[in-house]
């Protein structure tokens, strides 16, 4: 049942994103990670929509399927600004919006280096009924996880979160690092994690035709993430990490697809948590609303 | 309030020296901060057959959308790509240029990229002028 609830949650909001562009790509840059972020940022005036897929199933609970839709959009060269849209489904619970983030990537230099920084303010506004896992701080654990809907969607959290990424190009390879402080803007201490990981593609040279299964289409790696305690209890004690094979698949028609299990590796977090992401890229959206010349469309 | 004054000029002065000098090396040409090393590197895939089709794809898929399917650009912020500038260029200025961008004006960093499509790009670049 919450199987198939998830599925056609995902195929309605593909679905509907889809037929809301004519032409549609990804970018063959853009690393499978579902958690940690890499130094890319979206291209100026592109606008690329993912969704974010988490199944899971916390101790004395359900199944669940909980989605993050991004919408991602290149507003400079170094900025990037994103908005997401989270809901959930429980299985034997119900299906809920779960709230919506904002956030900022800036690169402060203008150069690539050995190691590149990115700055990364968010806001988030979501209950304590998300379960989409888009990070892991604090002592966050499968007992948040675990509670239903109707109770859990009654605690509100009002949250900023910083981000150090730090992320290299070196021989194909990306290496990123995330550090990550969170605060609830209502109470509750500084709670803080880490995301790092690293990706290669198959095949680094294009074959120069059309193909699907081409190795050059598909990206591999890793990525491990956390929680590093609080400003109350910084202890790792009772605190998550999973660590998650990555795989990403450039589809011929221009998006890309994402697939990482992931493997808890203490006893509060998940034993299995499953991610599927979706993404497909609308280049210069931007156009839509101005003239070539410049001026705004009439 | 004359140290005042004078504290209030110097800082004026030296932040129009600092917008000027930061002014001055946003508007110097790009190429000339090329390093020396970077400048001479030969494209390791020039002459391959695969190279400027493969180069073709890459560009349809990652250059296009700004610098148009003819490569002159769109005649306002995104540049023509055919110019004798860049038929002056060494293919090891053109893959340093992907490589690093110009994220000031606009022109991603494409190091995310394998570093033989980046190649594979120059070669096809090359292969227009």
């Amino acid at each position: 049942m919450l199987k198939n609830r998830c599925l056609i949650a995902i195929l309605v909001w593909s679905g509907f994103l889809l037929s809301l562009v004519g032409s549609v790509r990804s970018s063959a840059q853009d690393k499978p990670y579902f958690v940690t972020y890499s130094h890319d940022l979206e291209e100026p005036g592109n606008l690329e929509v993912e969704t974010k897929t988490a199944l899971g199933r916390p101790d004395g609970s359900g199944k669940y399927g909980a989605t993050a839709v991004e919408f991602e959009y290149g507003v400079r060269g170094w900025w990037t600004s994103e908005l997401y849209l989270d809901g959930q489904a429980t299985s034997q619970d119900s299906t809920l919006f779960t709230g919506f983030r904002i956030e900022n990537r800036i690169r402060p230099l203008m150069r690539e280096h050995w190691i590149n920084p990115v700055l990364y303010v968010e806001y988030e506004n979501i209950s304590g009924a998300d379960k989409t896992l888009l990070e892991v701080v604090g002592h966050d654990g499968q007992g948040d996880l675990a509670g239903p809907n109707s109770e859990s969607r009654r605690e509100h959290e009002h949250e900023g979160e910083l981000k150090l990424i730090l992320s290299s190009n070196v021989k194909n390879w990306n290496v990123s690092e995330n550090f990550i402080a969170e605060k609830n803007l209502g109470h509750d201490p500084w709670e803080f994690g880490y995301a790092v990981g690293a990706t290669h593609p198959l095949r680094s040279a294009a074959s120069g035709r059309e193909c699907t299964l081409c190795a050059e289409n598909f990206i591999v790696g890793a990525e491990a993430y956390g929680g590093l305690g609080d400003t109350w209890s910084l202890t790792l004690g009772d605190t998550s990490h999973y660590v998650a094979p990555l795989v990403g698949w450039q589809l011929p028609g221009g998006a890309r697809l994402s697939f990482s299990p992931g493997f808890g590796l203490t006893g509060s977090s998940l034993a299995r948590v499953y991610r599927v992401g979706l993404a497909f890229e609308v280049p210069q959206i931007s156009t839509w609303f101005h003239s070539e010349k410049g001026g705004i469309k009439e | 309030m004359t140290k005042k004054r004078i504290l209030l000029a110097g800082l004026l002065a030296v932040g129009l020296l600092s917008a000027t000098v930061a002014g001055a090396a946003v508007l110097s040409d790009r190429w000339d901060h090329v390093p020396a090393r970077e400048h001479g590197r030969a494209n390791p895939l020039a002459g391959r057959a695969e190279a400027v089709p493969a180069g073709a794809m890459l560009y349809r898929d990652h250059c296009q959308q700004c610098h148009k399917a003819d490569a002159q650009g769109d005649g306002h912020k995104k540049p023509p790509l055919r110019t004798d500038r860049l038929r002056t260029a060494t293919d090891g200025d053109i893959e340093w240029f992907l490589r690093q961008g110009d994220l000031r004006r606009g022109m991603p960093s494409w190091s995310g990229l394998p570093e033989a499509q980046r190649w594979q790009i120059v070669a096809y670049l090359r292969s227009i002028q």
